[in-house]
């Protein structure tokens, strides 16, 4: 499921499910919602992006701003998610090895048209307010603020 | 938490806990009301203020009456850090890094105007890139994007868009200098390749205004500014180039905080200390996006020119650049620390610098009266010109108010009213509006914001800023 929550000035976003993958697919769509319908995107072509963070929060935040990037840099709309979260080792720029959180997601969407998509506002990004991703009274949930 | 009344409209956030200062509100008694209200939701703008005022080497901090949530900082806060001890901060700028509002006066008067209203408006919106996924007329490529990122308005100025004297009316003159354009990355300067003179959406906008009232005879002659005269004013920022800078240096800020130690209460005020090398890239950053900003409202007011070239019997030389000025900015400047004068970083989050006379960083023709600030209405509402005065240069360094501020959530005004309604409504007051999306026009609803004639007023009567002029929408463009 996924929602917009109250925020004064700009739009919260939350989406929640059965795993944190499936929170954050649904809190991506979220996000598309505040720009676009997403029922007016068709899943016609697929990307995939491949992100890590120092936590899932921190990840979070990331995947929807590379989603955001993607929409101005190729001009593209994605609807529909396949998120995969795992963690990895990576050796730093000073040679420190580091946990870190991994993602991978397929995305799927088409490019952006102005006579077929129902457009509404275009988000400036993701922001570490009200951030939280895992798992909260037996559900996952990822959310945060977008200033919009 | 306790706040404290020291005048009418002066009020402090009484120190406690971890906080370095009490930091003051100017409002009045029903914005207090409202600011304790909120404190029921464990994110308020109240609470907002109280973590800002942790951060290390805080020299001062101010609300202004258009203070509400914001990510972080409130919205209508300025904070002064020392350049020693202090910290470059995220939430103080924001991604919307040096969103302002460019603004020109027309030779027209009013009447003129509304005798060609529907034309002007037509070819204002087909004029100005708005909107998700348009771009503009200028296609940059990296080298390009390092000269702009450099040279602010002074880039597209030499590419034909406007005039020399144009920077002089510019806040820093369209150019903050010492920009290493490294420390900005490829995929940010990618990302903006072809929105230079874009006007983006959400509450960006470009507005053909009456001068309804003068209120001050001789600023207002100062400002070039009659009765019935007509007023354009366009406010947008750095668009996606700074948008990428924040979500970029957004983790970068959240590993400085672990490398240097730093304790701040909420993740969304990662910061850097400003003297690191974390702090200094961030920093110069930001004066990057700022640039991008000036370039883009310039090539934007440009345009305007144009447009009313188009659909009148004037010259685009004729239409005069008023003035240029941000309100999410870092900055340094030099103001009275501890009774010294010393130079600090400032940050202003939906606060305007609004410098008094005989400032120096004051356009000279307007150096003797104060400088000009324009306040942005929403839609349906009025605007305000305004003036700085000396004593804002002692009590809220220099700072005035943005707009009105935000009163009702983007999700609640969509709940309660329609594009339709909203372009109908205001058309029967006599204002066009031409929106790419009406879906996001509910979200901008006059009515989603506090009155603005009451915030204008608490600044006037403060004496933080003066009433110069009001101004009365009569077309208003929108992405």
């Amino acid at each position: 499921m996924h929602e917009h929550f109250e925020h004064q000035a700009d739009v919260g976003v939350r989406g929640t499910g059965i795993t944190l993958s499936q929170a954050f697919e649904e809190c991506a769509v979220a996000l598309t919602e505040i720009i676009v319908d997403t029922r007016t995107i068709q899943p016609k072509k697929s990307h995939v992006l491949e992100l890590n963070g120092t936590d899932n929060g921190a990840l979070l935040v990331s995947f929807l701003n590379e989603l955001l990037f993607i929409k101005d840099k190729k001009k593209m709309f994605y609807s529909k998610f396949r998120i995969k979260l795992g963690k990895e080792n990576i050796v730093d720029s000073s040679g420190n090895v580091k946990e870190m959180v991994t993602l991978k997601a397929t995305c799927f969407g088409e490019k952006i048209n102005r006579n077929k998509h129902a457009l509404r506002t275009d988000p400036k990004a993701a922001t570490y307010s009200e951030l939280f991703a895992g798992e909260k009274n037996g559900q996952f949930i990822a959310q945060c603020v977008v200033d919009v | 938490m306790q706040i404290k009344q020291l005048s009418k409209f002066v009020y402090e956030l009484e120190k406690e806990g971890q906080m370095r200062l009490a930091p003051r509100i100017f409002a009045d008694n029903e914005i207090i009301s409202v600011l304790k209200s909120e404190q029921t939701n464990p994110n308020n703008s109240l609470k907002q203020l109280q973590n800002l005022s942790t951060l290390p080497g805080l020299k001062g901090a101010v609300c202004l009456a258009d203070v509400h949530l914001g990510y972080g900082a409130p919205i209508g806060t300025t904070t002064v850090s020392d350049l020693k001890e202090g910290v470059i901060t995220f939430a103080s700028t924001g991604y919307d890094i040096n969103c302002g509002v460019h603004s020109l006066v027309v030779p027209l008067t009013a009447k003129e105007i509304k005798e060609k209203r529907k034309e002007l408006a037509e070819e204002l919106f087909k004029t100005i890139p708005a909107g998700v996924g348009i771009g503009g007329k200028l296609k940059l490529n990296k080298d390009e994007m390092d000269d702009l990122l450099e040279k602010g308005a002074e880039y597209v100025v030499a590419k034909g868009f406007g005039n020399k004297k144009d920077l002089q009316l510019m806040e820093e003159n369209g150019k903050i200098k010492g920009v290493d354009p490294k420390s900005v990355s490829d995929k940010a300067k990618e990302r903006a390749t072809d929105q230079v003179g874009t006007l983006g959406s959400g509450n960006h906008y470009c507005e053909v205004q009456e001068i309804e009232k003068i209120f001050d005879t001789s600023a207002a002659k100062a400002f070039g500014l009659e009765e019935g005269g007509t007023f354009v004013s366009i406010h947008c920022g750095s668009r996606a180039l700074g948008h990428q800078i924040g979500t970029e240096y957004l983790p970068i800020l959240d590993s400085a905080v672990k490398k240097y130690n730093i304790s701040i209460p909420e993740r969304d005020l990662v910061c850097a200390p400003i003297n690191s090398e974390e702090g200094q890239q961030y920093f110069s950053a930001i004066k990057a996006g700022s640039n991008a900003a000036f370039a883009n409202r310039q090539v934007i007011g440009v345009l305007v020119k144009r447009a009313f070239e188009k659909i009148f019997e004037i010259n685009e030389k004729e239409v005069n650049t008023f003035y240029d000025i941000g309100h999410n900015t870092a900055k340094l400047e030099k103001h009275l620390i501890e009774g010294k004068k010393r130079e600090v970083l400032v940050q202003r989050k939906g606060s305007t610098r609004g410098f008094g006379p005989k400032c120096n960083e004051v356009p000279l023709q307007y150096r003797k009266v104060g400088q000009p600030v324009i306040v942005g209405g929403s839609m349906g509402t009025n605007s305000f010109i305004l003036k700085g005065t000396t004593k804002a240069m002692k009590e809220t360094f220099g700072s005035t108010i943005h707009g009105a501020g935000r009163s009702m959530s983007r999700t609640s005004a969509l709940g309660k009213y329609t594009g339709e309604q909203i372009v109908l409504d205001l058309a029967k007051k006599g204002i066009i509006i031409k929106a790419r999306s009406l879906k996001g026009l509910p979200e901008e609803a006059p009515e989603a914001y506090k009155d603005i004639i009451s915030v204008v007023e608490i600044m006037h009567a403060a004496g933080i800023s003066e009433k110069v002029a009001k101004l009365k929408p009569l077309i208003c463009v929108k992405g």
